[in-house]
């Protein structure tokens, strides 16, 4: 392959006619899918890696993000030197259906009115983001992915490559996730869409603006969601040890209702940050596709049958803090796999950041990730 | 690299290129041995995270979890073999384990360290404590090993419950000892069972 090839590189879209079957029985076209590759694919093409990204993440998996200039959002698992490595595999990262960096989602243009989506577009599942990937695997000249790797939702989407794509991938690998939500993640999922609902700049969606109109969006809201759903990335260990009952740059209470407390402070920075990058409705339609996700509901009612057709490895690891998806959903998945014969590896790592320890410094997981997949090269 | 006198007699046994659970497998240390020699397709169970992190790091198939909790989700005779080296006496239930392991596997072996061993019963006899050994190394209170069998225990188990033994070996030190006087004289056992 030459460097030159205009399908490899970062901040690549594609846009294919389609259309895509969506699980919700609607017929999406065109699909635009951004997406950013790092490395070589090889002569055989059997190098190739798909990172798969959470709720709120993106394509940007190893390079800087452009609205916020941050670094990639796993350079601690991306890179060289690292355990997928664009010097031995060739990385594939695509924003996901329904998000709003670039890939199709409410945010994009609807061809039949030429204007945003907003509600209008239909709702995905994880599924639905699964097709949407193995298309651009299609235009990339991809067969067999040497492995598919996800953390949360990116873990879910990993999952569902075995389920979807039997012969298309031969290892996969989850990490802080689930085959299912649970009432309780739907619960904090409503209320995030709730608080985005109830900004009277939602407007049922449609606050894009348009030639006389400046776009509003309903930023209070979404901020509001993103505070809530953040404290169930973190656990409570990690929040007392770092806040505690701090006071935020101030000596005593104020008996008022500013951000006294330096967790409220931390909190409202998130969302503030968040709405900058973000948009409300994707937010809305991303949910709710982890809402729907129940990868056995998918496969007659038990989790084996969605490996039965699968020969991929499969290694998963969970996080003793993580109460969002807590270690007994992993082995969940674990003993489904064990029941399909699958070879399966797991292991639960210490870590006091919760959910969110997948994204930070962690050495053990690095080690598993690296061995796991050498053991496949 | 070398493995301990019980692993070696296991990996010796088992047939080549036959599917086998390593029940508290540690760092995996047999089953990358009966990869690597013996074309063996090994999965493993291991209780300790750092454990599993080597095993999984030297690219075998092992998952965290607990003899006594996670044996019952795997499927009927889906191995050839399953392994429980050094771990019967550390299972809350060790009948369980056991039934669960020949369920499990057509065959399973079993590597315990004898209670009976004549050193156990000097320490016992002689000082009146409880033994501290080479094979038994903790002391009472933090001991993991809370289910101390002697070999003819353990015979007079699979009698009771009638398990074919397919094969028995005893261990004092790196040296095979005779079956005959193996409870007073053996540190170490290893049995291979069936149903």
């Amino acid at each position: 392959m030459t460097s030159t090839d205009q399908r490899y590189g970062l901040a690549r879209t594609l846009t294919l006619k389609g259309p895509l079957r969506l699980d919700g029985g609607v017929l999406l076209s065109p699909v635009d899918i951004a997406y950013e590759t790092y490395g070589t694919l090889d002569e055989e093409g059997g190098n190739a890696i798909l990172i798969c990204h959470a709720l709120t993440g993106d394509q940007h998996v190893a390079s800087d993000h452009p609205v916020t200039g941050k670094p990639g959002w796993w350079t601690r698992m991306v890179g060289p030197g690292k355990p997928i490595d664009p010097a031995r595999h060739f990385i594939v990262c695509a924003n996901v259906l329904g998000s709003c960096m670039g890939s199709s989602g409410p945010a994009s243009i609807n061809p039949a009115t030429g204007r945003p989506w907003g509600m209008a577009f239909p709702v995905i599942t994880i599924r639905d983001m699964v097709r949407a990937q193995a298309m651009l695997l299609d235009h990339l000249g991809i067969g067999t992915l040497e492995a598919v790797v996800g953390g949360s939702m990116g873990g879910m989407q990993a999952l569902s490559w075995p389920a979807t794509f039997p012969d298309r991938v031969r290892a996969v690998v989850v990490i802080a996730s689930t085959a299912r939500h649970t009432a309780q993640n739907i619960a904090f999922h409503e209320v995030g869409r709730q608080a985005v609902m109830a900004d009277p700049k939602w407007r049922g969606g449609d606050y894009y603006g348009g030639r006389d109109e400046p776009a509003s969006p309903p930023a209070a809201g979404l901020a509001v969601a993103r505070m809530a759903a953040h404290i169930t990335y973190l656990s409570e260990a990690g929040l007392t040890e770092k806040f505690g009952r701090k006071l935020q740059a101030r000596d005593a209470k104020t008996f008022g209702f500013d951000a006294d407390f330096q967790i409220e402070s931390y909190l409202r920075h998130q969302g503030i940050a968040f709405v900058d990058r973000f948009d409300a409705n994707s937010y809305l339609y991303i949910t709710r596709a982890m809402d729907y996700f129940d990868l056995a509901e998918e496969h007659g009612g038990r989790l084996a049958h969605a490996f039965r057709a699968s020969r991929a490895r499969f290694c998963l690891v969970s996080f003793d803090t993580d109460w969002l998806y807590p270690t007994a959903e992993s082995r969940a998945i674990v003993h489904a796999l064990n029941a399909a014969g699958a070879p399966v590896s797991f292991v639960e790592l210490s870590s006091p950041f919760g959910h969110d320890a997948f994204l930070l410094e962690a050495p053990e997981l690095n080690r598993v990730v690296d061995g796991f997949l050498r053991a496949g090269e | 690299m070398t493995l301990r006198p019980d692993l070696a007699i296991i990996a010796d046994t088992v047939a080549a290129g036959s599917r086998i659970l390593d029940v508290g497998c540690g760092d995996g240390a047999l089953m990358a041995v009966l990869r690597d020699a013996k074309g063996v397709d090994a999965r493993g169970l291991e209780i300790a995270a750092g454990n599993v992190a080597a095993a999984v790091s030297r690219g075998l198939s092992v998952i965290q979890g607990d003899a006594d909790t996670d044996l019952a989700a795997y499927p009927d005779a889906s191995f050839d073999y399953a392994i429980l080296s050094q771990t019967l006496q550390t299972a809350k239930r060790p009948d369980v384990v056991l039934d669960h392991l020949l369920r499990i596997g057509r065959r399973a072996f079993v590597s315990f360290p004898n209670f009976g061993h004549w050193r156990v019963r000097a320490s016992l006899l002689w000082g009146g404590r409880m033994p501290v050994t080479r094979l038994l190394p903790e002391s009472w209170y933090d001991t993991p090993n809370i289910h101390h069998v002697t070999i003819d225990d353990f015979r007079a188990f699979l009698s009771d419950r009638g398990i074919t033994v397919e094969g028995a070996w005893f261990l004092s030190g790196d040296r095979r000892t005779s079956s005959a006087a193996a409870n007073f004289r053996a540190e170490h056992a290893v049995f291979l069972l069936r149903s």
